[in-house]
């Protein structure tokens, strides 16, 4: 019991640093009480609405009301911004009424005047709108990030194509992820190899090289591919130079995909190299030995006896730079241009531009569901006990 | 170096199957580890390198096996020099030290691995791997991983998979070293069986020289890179030709003295004040430095006087009581530490710890060797 509470400080630390951020954000893709708590009345109202023709006086002139009181708490841009995230267009609609109806003298009839100001309130679908976006608990943000919809009759409906962007992005994502994971494989096996059959001194220099720039800062790293990569850059340069392309032909291979997956695959390296390296050192060199002297050549010794030994560190390597991949987002960010962006950095633009903070957290419960299924079907296929991480 | 009696197998005109000449082997081009080494293996025979640890034997299998390259000199297998022969090519099986079983394969995966890389039909495969865990009593375990067998049984696949596909030789690096002293004692049996059935030819190593007495025709004694001497067991006991071997094999007593006379195949010897009368295994003159050995169960504590043509003044300094002999500590020709076993027939014969007593051995139980290139224990 004792030790345990050696561990407590980090349990704290983890616990107000990471877990409750998590749950919070976590929360906010499906808890969003901000419409519900301004306009509780009207959404009300809207309960008993029928769902097809124009609301009635009472809806208007409750709504009317709760708007007014809105703007003078100054939340009114907020739930505009909400409820225009349903449907476009609708936060004109609703400012613009407000402006209109607060400088005018109270009207008979609240209906005709709004409608007066903007006909989109004669329309069945605003109300429908503006009842989504009072929905307290709503799945309405993992819709959006599945580029789903809810049509006004209730049931689910897939976004036209030119509509849909996050389940592409989601898609290039993997396969970029999974690109990645494979050159790193390819790269770091014959190193993990070099490393782990050298004499111990060069050993620990080559395992060095491979954790030099795993020490320097990424930012560095990062600029330093801008410099190689760069249409104006030395790979450009020396290419020019020698005559292989001609000047303006340059080679553009960074602010792009090219440039993600170089980079990319670059920074996660040794994540691939270091448990590799971890289960290779435990195979002794004899077993190629042995098996050179059972008669096979070395294709066949290393298909069927040494590389089945590395698969736990083969195992264990892919799936901490595939994990990692599929969630970086500074390197796309620097380096990625306008076709480079993975879906982090779409999740960065939600939290940071359009502050669609449920959608951003949306977004991130996808890619953590998405990578715990990964897992799971990773731990069927190849048993996590059988992986060594380093 | 002369080849010193012949084995069992031996007697009618062997063939040749392996033939080092001249073979010397450095790694860091400076010491050598193996020097101008010459060593022929006959078809058929079980042969032994004996040796401490860092006396080259393990190179030389190394070397044979393929995975090391001789610096100078040839290596012949079947009368074809196999400089340029990768190891899979020579068609050896290895049973390595600590067996390299591949640990993610199944016995029978093992045993079926040369055979599958050898492209042969499936059926066929399956029919040799059963003879083979036949052959070494492991019926049924095809289904175990290494990992799940015990190290005597480990040790029986590492075999039956040396042998599975038939090589006409065999090499075994200090196979039995992992094992207790009692499964040790049952392998050596179980190697000698299925050595002899199968008529292999098995180039063995080892540094225990009661298994290398055990199990082989032919002994080959190392000593830094050097073969000191290739005999059956019974003659490296009987007739040690160099001091190293004299020690090495069995225990030994060692007086070192100056010859001082020459009689045929005897020489007289002048060791501590005293003279022995020793057998003229090398071709000593009269002022060479020579060791007399001396075997301590030859040895007889107050003999009859006139029975041995060697009788010299000894004291006792210690009595150890072994159950089946006596061991008696003595001094003899100001050489301590001189051994002698009696056998335990007549309790102690008598004498006690510093009795000043006659010690005697026949002239030719003394064999006086050329001694090591260390000199040491020379006045």
């Amino acid at each position: 019991m004792r030790p345990a509470l050696l561990v407590l400080p980090l349990a704290a630390f983890i616990l107000v640093t990471f877990v409750a951020p998590l749950a919070v954000m976590l929360g906010r893709s499906l808890y969003d009480p901000l419409v519900a708590d301004a306009l509780p009345e009207t959404l009300r109202l809207l309960r008993q609405w029928d769902g097809e023709r124009t609301p009635s006086e009472p809806v208007f002139e409750t709504m009317a009301g709760e708007l007014l009181k809105a703007r003078r708490e100054r939340t009114l841009g907020r739930i505009a911004t909400r409820v225009n995230r349903v449907q476009a267009g609708l936060r004109s609609a609703l400012l613009k009424s407000v402006r209109k109806l607060r400088s005018a003298p109270r009207p008979d009839s609240w209906r005709e005047a709004m409608i007066a100001v903007d006909p989109k309130w004669a329309e069945a679908r605003t109300w429908h709108a503006i009842r989504r976006a009072g929905e307290r608990f709503t799945l309405r943000h993992y819709l959006h990030a599945l580029d789903l919809d809810q049509a006004p009759g209730g049931g689910i409906i897939r976004q036209p194509p030119d509509l849909r962007i996050y389940l592409p992005l989601l898609q290039r994502t993997l396969a970029v992820s999974l690109g990645i994971t494979l050159l790193c494989l390819l790269l770091g096996y014959p190193i993990a190899y070099l490393i782990a059959n050298a004499p111990p001194r060069r050993a620990n220099l080559l395992l060095l090289l491979v954790l030099v720039p795993f020490w320097t800062s990424l930012l560095v790293r990062t600029t330093s591919w801008i410099v190689l990569l760069q249409t104006q850059g030395v790979i450009n340069d020396l290419l020019a130079a020698v005559g292989l392309i001609a000047e303006d032909q340059r080679i553009s291979m960074i602010y792009n995909m090219t440039g993600t997956v170089v980079a990319m695959t670059h920074v996660l390296l040794p994540f691939m190299v270091l448990p590799l390296y971890s289960v290779m050192r435990t195979i002794p060199p004899l077993y190629m030995s042995a098996a050179a002297s059972l008669g096979a050549n070395f294709l066949q010794a290393f298909r069927r006896v040494y590389w089945p030994q590395t698969l736990p560190g083969v195992a264990a390597g892919s799936l901490l730079v595939f994990i990692l991949a599929i969630g970086y987002f500074i390197t796309p960010a620097l380096v990625g241009g306008q076709s480079g962006q993975l879906i982090s950095n779409m999740v960065a633009y939600h939290m940071q531009q359009s502050l669609n903070w449920g959608l951003a957290a949306a977004l991130g419960g996808v890619l953590l569901g998405g990578v715990f299924l990964l897992y799971l079907v990773f731990n069927r296929l190849v048993g996590v006990d059988r992986m060594r991480l380093g | 170096m002369a080849e010193h009696g012949t084995g069992p197998l031996m007697d009618s005109s062997p063939k040749v199957h392996v033939e080092f000449e001249g073979v010397s082997k450095s790694y860091d081009g400076r010491t050598m580890v193996v020097r101008d080494l010459d060593l022929v293996v006959y078809e058929g025979e079980f042969l032994t390198l004996l040796g401490p640890s860092g006396s080259g034997k393990t190179t030389c299998l190394m070397m044979l096996a393929g995975f090391q390259v001789p610096t100078s000199g040839a290596i012949r297998i079947g009368g074809r020099a196999v400089d340029d022969l990768p190891p899979r090519k020579r068609d050896i099986g290895v049973v390595f030290q600590n067996y390299a079983l591949f640990p993610h394969m199944t016995v029978g995966e093992n045993l079926s691995f040369p055979l599958e890389v050898r492209g042969m039909d499936p059926q066929e495969i399956r029919k040799r791997v059963g003879g083979s865990l036949e052959l070494v009593r492991l019926e049924g375990l095809e289904g175990r991983r290494p990992g799940e067998l015990s190290g005597g049984q480990q040790q029986r696949v590492a075999i039956a998979r040396a042998l599975v596909f038939e090589p006409a030789l065999v090499l075994m690096d200090e196979p039995l070293g992992a094992l207790d002293r009692r499964l040790r004692e049952e392998m050596q049996y179980e190697v000698r069986r299925i050595q002899r059935k199968l008529g292999v030819t098995v180039v063995y190593v080892t540094h225990d020289q009661q298994e290398a007495m055990a199990m082989s025709d032919r002994v080959a004694v190392f000593q830094r890179g050097r073969i000191e001497q290739v005999a059956p067991p019974e003659a490296l006991y009987e007739e040690p030709e160099r001091e190293f071997v004299a020690r090495f094999i069995g225990d030994n007593n060692l007086l070192h003295g100056r010859v001082i006379g020459v009689e045929g195949d005897l020489c007289r010897v002048e060791t501590g004040g005293q003279i022995v009368t020793a057998f003229r295994v090398v071709p000593c003159q009269v002022g060479d430095l020579v060791s007399v050995a001396i075997r301590p169960e030859r040895v007889a504590v107050s003999p009859k006087p006139g029975l041995y043509g060697n009788e010299l003044d000894a004291r006792i300094d210690d009595i150890a009581f072994l159950g089946d002999h006596l061991r008696l500590r003595m001094t003899v020709c100001d050489s301590p530490d001189f051994i002698a076993k009696i056998p335990n027939i007549v309790g102690h014969g008598g004498v006690l710890e510093g009795d000043r007593v006659r010690v005697g051995w026949t002239l030719t139980d003394a064999r006086a060797l050329e001694p090591d290139e260390s000199g040491e224990g020379f006045p």
